[in-house]
């Protein structure tokens, strides 16, 4: 088990050597000159120089690479371009608002999405089940950025024309400072990335309980004179329950790298948001380190996913 | 005193194709502490059956009564319906492994069947059901309470799904095909299983069985089923004695185990009809050898014998006695110099296994092996499953390297082969699968499937290969107009004569039949077993048969192999095998399988009363 843990944390952390291999380099050879956007239009090559000198750029790609990985171990994730704040701070400032918007989606996506996918499995054809297909349909063809102006349409602007204020325009408050103040901004946000990932976790569910369903150890469960509840529940959902932790999983570390048209529709402040705001402004240190995070991320969420398998199944353990 | 009473059970199961007719009126009673039978191939509708009546199929059509303590099951209330299951009447299904859930484990699958039906603290619960464990047989029962079904062989979690059935002593017991997915061995021990804890608990069994040795062997009433109708019914030794029904006495007769060995079979004609349709006559009628001119076109009535047997059929004397076969002489061996297509000289395998976690250790699968073929000869391989009889074959057929050891087929040494070498080998050694529904690809034409080799090997094509693949069709016994049909056109025993006639398309030196009919109804297993012997007789093939149904390698084969944990324990001709087997793994084997007694007359029975159904 040690063992187990101890490869594939090894080999996380190559794949995130390589990613930050492959986004540094990469940005060497795309066009833009940093000193240029920093120093401004009008400064001479004089000034160029030095802004370079400063930066680090005039240097030797390999070493500057090298300077950045050693300093990255340390948490060191360089200076932005911008405002020459530190990344790794630019960068925790924003994950709070992501986390809340991705951790109380997913809490909402999941009540929404498993039990549909449930009932319309256990009756599959039925009106039931057509409600259901209905519903995963219609949610994953809706974009989040037409369900998210929809509902700010709807749901803020035309109230508040009428002079009611149902939802806030946008924005993020702290948890900590004022809960319901934060869940009340994050209200519309969640619903909006909810809905349609609701109709993914449906279509999963279903799939999955429709082939769980008709296993033989279910027949031993309606056999043994359990109720239906119980067979569905303890039974079905038990057996179906690995392939939606290994999509959770993905799911939720994509996100926390940045959920970027929730973010914007709404005015949240996350790293999803700060990802555009780099990218428009050429600020090459942010990018590389909301990059390098959303990776850590994703290779994190896969040994925790490994992780669960093994207590899921006492097959692998 | 009856526990459960059925009368005119009629189940529709609504499909996409049109309502398939199960069950079409069948009417049984059971007599308390006894084993009632119910036998029939795939689709006669017996499993069907009885899980209509347990609630089960909950988009049946169920029509009729079936009553139990005192209740009419059908109609019940799903709640009335939940109380009974598990609680009154249990259930034990086929493969053990896939009835038992994987994540939880035995004792708290067990433990659960308890909570549903009674207010018991966990701690009590626990002990029951230890207790219950030891009663089955599982050895150190409180240890094993919190094992995982995997962890657990065949046999050893059938014990537990017995376990589960009886643990609140219901007063009936559903067994459907309990013993199909076990050993031979096992299959003995966990029958015995289910006879002892019928007289321990006063429990009524029914046993639902393709298999009529093991039935005659333990049943105290049988009920034979065929598409849908029970066509027989009585006490086991009546029938067994002399079968009413053609179709039970043409079942009887297609089970090799009642034949001298290398007789031809007997088996019944045709394949089961389809259950959309409405038979205006007898619905075996086009499969019957003693069919009336009348049997296509009325419904028969119920003869009612005087030892008590019932008989769906219009024959008044009940079917004939056992048709003669006339027994065709086999080409003898001489049991002197022949020729070797494939000698096997102390071959050993050895696989590295790893665990999920890394630790590697090392498994002998085959731990040296001999073996010589004849050219000409049929060699029988049996043995339970892990014996290592499928890898062997595998070996032989050079799909897998011997770890150690030489293999020479054709004199050739099969661990030394270049490609060009390897390819002609393929040639030579063809292999016959046991699944003929997952050997043979959906989407591709029977033609060009049994062209394939043709194709393969630059042999033969256009107008040539056609005629050659049709030329195969008829030797094997297929409809050479069917040439452009698929797969799923053709029945489980013209599927094997697909792969039958593929692997002869180039006239190999060795064909290897992996469990060829072991997944084949008795009647249509006989139709394919006659034609391996045929084309045996007619092209001087070679066969290296493997099975775990001793009646059928015996039947078929010249000499057996026994297999053992690797090892070939027993090698002998077929006859001395039987009459007088060396080893006491092949006894055990021997005393294991069970085959119905050969049917011996029924001279002395009248017929009592003739009863017109309704259908």
């Amino acid at each position: 088990m040690i063992r187990f843990l101890a490869r594939r944390i090894a080999f996380g952390a190559g794949v995130l050597l390589v990613l930050s291999a492959f986004v540094f380099f990469l940005f060497f050879v795309a066009p833009g000159d940093p000193a240029r956007m920093i120093a401004g239009d009008k400064a001479t090559e004089a000034q160029l120089a030095m802004v370079r000198k400063n930066l680090g750029v005039d240097r030797p790609v390999i070493a500057q690479y090298g300077t950045f990985l050693s300093r990255a171990l340390t948490g060191d994730l360089g200076f932005s371009y911008r405002n020459q704040q530190p990344v790794a701070q630019i960068i925790a400032r924003r994950i709070p608002a992501t986390l809340s918007l991705v951790a109380g989606a997913a809490l909402l996506w999941l009540a929404i999405g498993v039990p549909i996918g449930i009932m319309s499995a256990r009756h599959p054809g039925s009106f039931r089940d057509r409600i259901g297909q209905a519903f995963i349909l219609t949610g994953l063809s809706f974009p989040t950025f037409v369900l998210g102006m929809m509902s700010l349409y709807l749901l803020y602007f035309l109230p508040k024309q009428a002079g009611l204020t149902l939802f806030p325009p946008g924005g993020y408050k702290a948890l900590t400072s004022n809960p319901a103040l934060w869940a009340w901004h994050l209200l519309l946000p969640w619903s909006t990335l909810a809905l349609t990932m609701a109709a993914v976790y449906a279509r999963l569910t279903r799939g999955q309980m429709l082939d769980v369903m008709g296993e033989d150890y279910i027949r031993t469960a309606r056999a043994k004179g359990l109720s239906e509840q119980r067979v569905v529940w303890k039974h079905g959902m038990r057996a179906a329950l690995t392939p939606l932790v290994t999509q959770l999983g993905a799911d939720i570390a994509l996100m926390l790298g940045g959920v970027i048209v929730i973010e914007q529709v709404y005015g949240l402040q996350g790293v999803g948001a700060l990802a555009v705001q780099a990218v428009t402004n050429q600020d090459r240190p942010i990018i590389i380190g909301v990059v390098l995070l959303g990776g850590l991320f994703i290779v994190a969420a896969n040994i925790i996913v490994d992780l669960f398998y093994v207590l899921l199944d006492p097959r692998v353990r | 005193m009856v526990v459960l009473e059925a009368r005119n059970l009629t189940v529709d199961i609504p499909t996409e194709d049109g309502v398939v007719h199960a069950v079409r009126n069948v009417s049984f009673s059971i007599r308390p502490g006894s084993l009632f039978g119910i036998a029939g191939e795939s689709g006669s509708g017996k499993s069907v059956m009885t899980q209509a009546m347990m609630g089960l199929l909950p988009n049946a059509d169920i029509r009729g009564e079936v009553r139990f303590e005192g209740r009419n099951l059908i109609g019940l209330p799903a709640s009335e319906m939940r109380k009974l299951r598990g609680g009154r009447i249990g259930m034990i299904f086929q493969d053990p492994l896939s009835s038992l859930h994987p994540y939880y484990t035995i004792g708290s699958q067990i433990a659960e069947v308890l909570h549903a039906h009674e207010r018991i603290s966990p701690e009590e619960a626990r002990a029951r059901v230890i207790d219950m464990l030891g009663r089955v047989g599982i050895p150190s029962p409180a240890d094993r309470y919190d094992d995982y079904p995997h962890q657990f062989s065949g046999g050893m979690r059938q014990r537990v799904m017995i376990a589960m059935a009886l643990i609140l002593k219901p007063a009936l017991i559903i067994a459907d095909e309990p013993t199909t997915a076990l050993d031979v061995t096992v299959q003995a021990q966990i029958v015995a299983l289910l006879d002892d804890m019928r007289r321990d608990f006063g429990t009524t069994v029914i046993l639902i069985t393709h298999d009529l040795g093991l039935l005659s062997s333990v049943a105290d009433d049988v009920m034979v089923l065929y598409a849908g109708h029970r066509l027989e019914c009585g006490k086991a030794a009546n029938v067994f004695r002399a079968p009413a029904h053609p179709y039970t006495a043409g079942l009887l007769r297609s089970t090799p185990a009642s034949y001298k060995p290398g007789s031809e079979l007997a088996p019944i004609k045709g394949r089961p009809p389809s259950l959309l349709a409405t038979p205006v006559g007898c619905v075996f009628a086009p499969r019957c050898t003693e069919a009336l001119p009348h049997c296509a076109t009325q419904p028969p009535p119920l003869r009612v014998y005087s030892d008590g047997v019932e008989s769906l059929c219009w024959l008044e004397k009940g079917a004939g006695t056992t048709a003669p076969v006339p027994p065709r002489a086999k080409a003898t061996h001489h049991a002197g110099q022949i020729e070797p297509v494939a000698t096997v000289e102390n071959v050993h395998l050895t696989y590295q296994v790893g665990s999920f976690f890394g630790q590697k250790r090392t498994l002998d699968v085959l731990k040296g092996v001999d073996l010589t073929i004849g050219k000409g000869e049929t060699v029988g391989l049996v043995g339970e499953s892990g014996c290592g009889k499928s890898t062997l074959a595998r070996v032989i057929a050079g799909l897998t390297p011997a770890t150690a050891g030489t293999v020479k087929v054709l004199g050739r040494d099969m661990g030394a082969l270049d490609a060009s070498q390897w390819r002609e080998m393929r040639r030579q050694i063809q292999v016959v699968f046991q699944d003929p529904f997952g050997s043979l690809n959906p989407r591709r034409r029977v033609g060009s499937i049994i062209g394939d080799p043709f194709r393969l090997h630059g042999i033969a094509s256009g107008e040539e290969r056609k005629a050659k693949v049709r030329h195969l069709m008829e030797i094997v016994g297929l409809n050479p107009e069917h040439y452009n049909r698929f797969p799923s056109e053709f029945s489980g025993g013209q599927r094997q004569r697909i792969g039958i006639a593929r692997a002869l398309a180039l006239n190999p030196a060795l064909i290897i039949c992996d469990e060829p009919v072991s997944a084949l109804d008795v009647s249509i297993q006989a139709q394919v077993l006659n034609l391996l012997r045929r084309l045996q007789r007619e092209l001087g093939l070679t066969y290296l048969f493997i099975s775990h149904d001793l009646s059928v390698v015996r039947h078929i084969c010249d000499r057996i192999a026994v297999m053992q944990g690797g090892k070939i324990v027993e090698l002998a001709t077929a006859e001395r095998l039987f009459a007088d087997p060396q080893h006491p793994y092949t006894r055990t084997l021997l005393a294991a399988s069970k085959a119905p007694p050969a049917p011996t007359g029924g001279k002395d029975r009248v017929l009592a009363e003739t009863r017109q159904v309704a259908s």
